[in-house]
């Protein structure tokens, strides 16, 4: 009876939502732990060690003290919008990860316009960040939404122009083709386009908000930026969607450019989130190695160098696309 | 765009890459950190904590002090008091500047002579320090005549009340060569 169920689409879609949600919900306390343990590696600390064998039940123990907090609304807050952003925040995450091809089975939902859906629907972040910021009725907060606005405007073209150019060479939208295109260490896609990748995982890192373009929620400039006003699991919330997205735009990026699921001996799905982290682990060393930019350079970046690069990126591809044919 | 923005710029990328080596190779390195409860730290030879007590050589329950006040006189917060009471007859005014001391140590202004005998002698009887003021700046232990101030090496203090750092040197250096009279013995 359930293996019928699961057979049919929507069953299978809803089997893989609940997979994906128990999925973040575990990511997020590894990716806690592990970018403690990474901080406290670079400055030669050991990172959380008390609790729980080297520390593994910190990030538990966080959890359940966020969990247990008071939730305040602020004092002239617009309550709707101010509790309502959190879950726009994490809401779409779930969806973003469907079209991912976790393995060659292991695909939450096998669709013809899987990247565009990725793409549509990490757009609304920046929404979230908007009302969050607006909602809380806190200077601090509508400085980091109007940030956030800025940069997810700019960032968000050469991440598109990025992509495009590997779907111009794929001919196609749908993760699992492109990463079926993928066969070998050698035809990978980040060998043809790397240019296209560095663009993308920069801007992936903006998009994001990951430092060092952590400018919506700049601790030394903006206290918490977006989420000042946050208590208890509203700030967690946007914790665990900031993490959701890192894995999100990574996976996303394995897909595209690392070749997915494809690797030796282990079964695919191993190797995807091994590919994964590894891009994860990258972006945390980012994050504890470069200062975070000024405003004007975080969008001198984007629109003088990203925005060209990648528009003459795709016009070479278009043209040897053209000429292969 | 020139040459020269374009060289500007791949340069810059160069030196991310450096920076990322930085992390990287840090990353690798082995932790400084100790854990405290289950180890402690070593390094303490430059480490100043409150002011102990220095004993004579060949008494471990009495200390060099000569009872002459300078540290307590010196000392900008006002940490420092002690007390003493003499025994002896008292010839003139004259001698009670003058001190029976260990064979170590000299008369000040004697040029160098040992001390006559059967004078008077201090006895200390009270050496208290207000670690609560102290602001560690040493002027106690550098000006101390005879050495009888040192820096302790007790990292680990901890205490939860003002009276925990008022301290009773004297009782705290009898104890120490108890102990450590108790530990030869064992």
């Amino acid at each position: 009876m359930i293996i019928e169920l699961l057979a049919t689409p929507l069953g299978h879609t809803v089997a893989a939502l609940v997979a994906i949600l128990a999925f973040l919900g575990l990511n997020g306390l590894v990716m806690v732990y592990m970018e403690r343990k990474v901080c406290g590696f670079i400055q030669l600390r050991p990172g959380p060690f008390e609790v729980g064998p080297r520390g593994l039940l910190q990030p538990v123990a966080d959890a359940l003290k966020l969990v247990g907090k008071q939730l305040v609304t602020p004092q002239g807050a617009d309550a709707l919008l101010f509790w309502l952003a959190p879950f726009i925040s994490f809401a779409p995450v779930a969806i973003c990860f469907l079209p991912i091809p976790f393995g060659p089975i292991a695909t939450g939902m096998n669709m013809n316009l899987g990247l565009l859906l990725i793409l549509a629907f990490s757009g609304l972040n920046a929404l979230s960040l908007v009302l969050a910021g607006w909602g809380s009725n806190n200077k601090y907060g509508l400085l980091g939404a109007a940030r956030a606005v800025a940069q997810s405007v700019a960032y968000e073209v050469p991440l598109l122009l990025s992509v495009l150019a590997i779907a111009f060479q794929v001919g196609s939208l749908n993760l699992s083709t492109i990463v079926e295109g993928q066969k070998g260490i050698l035809s990978w896609n980040l060998f043809y386009q790397p240019l296209a990748f560095v663009i993308y995982f920069i801007s992936a890192t903006a998009e994001t908000n990951r430092a060092p373009f952590d400018l919506p929620e700049a601790e030394s400039e903006l206290t918490a930026g977006f989420h000042t006003e946050y208590s208890g699991m509203g700030f967690g919330i946007f914790f665990l969607a900031e993490y959701s997205y890192m894995i999100v735009v990574c996976a996303v990026a394995t897909a595209l450019f690392l070749g997915g699921y494809d690797g030796p001996f282990a079964p695919g799905i191993w190797w995807f989130l091994a590919k994964v982290f590894f891009l994860v682990l990258i972006l945390m060393f980012f994050r504890w190695t470069f200062p975070r930019v000024r405003f004007d350079q975080l969008l001198n970046i984007c629109w003088k160098w990203l925005i060209p690069l990648g528009l003459a990126n795709l016009i070479a591809t278009a043209l040897v696309m053209k000429l292969v044919q | 765009m020139s040459m020269k923005t374009i060289g500007q710029t791949i340069k810059s990328l160069w030196s991310l890459i450096v920076g990322l080596k930085i992390t990287t190779v840090e990353f690798c390195r082995p932790q400084i950190t100790v854990h405290f409860p289950r180890k402690e730290v070593t390094n303490l030879g430059t480490y100043r904590g409150h002011i102990d007590l220095v004993p004579l050589a060949n008494d471990a329950q009495t200390p060099r002090c000569i009872m002459c006040g300078y540290c307590a006189d010196t000392c900008p917060s006002g940490c420092i008091s002690l007390k003493f009471h003499m025994t002896g007859e008292e010839v003139n005014p004259e001698q009670r500047r003058r001190l029976l001391l260990g064979l170590d140590v000299a008369v000040p202004r004697s040029g160098g002579k040992t001390p006559p005998p059967d004078k008077i002698e201090r006895v200390l009887d009270k050496f208290d320090l207000n670690y609560n003021y102290c602001s560690l700046c040493g002027l106690c232990v550098q000006g101390c005549p005879v050495g009888s101030l040192a820096f302790s090496r007790d990292v680990y203090l901890v205490g939860r009340a003002r009276q925990d750092f008022e301290f009773d040197l004297l009782g705290r250096l009898k104890s120490r060569a108890g102990t450590n009279s108790g530990k030869a013995a064992a």
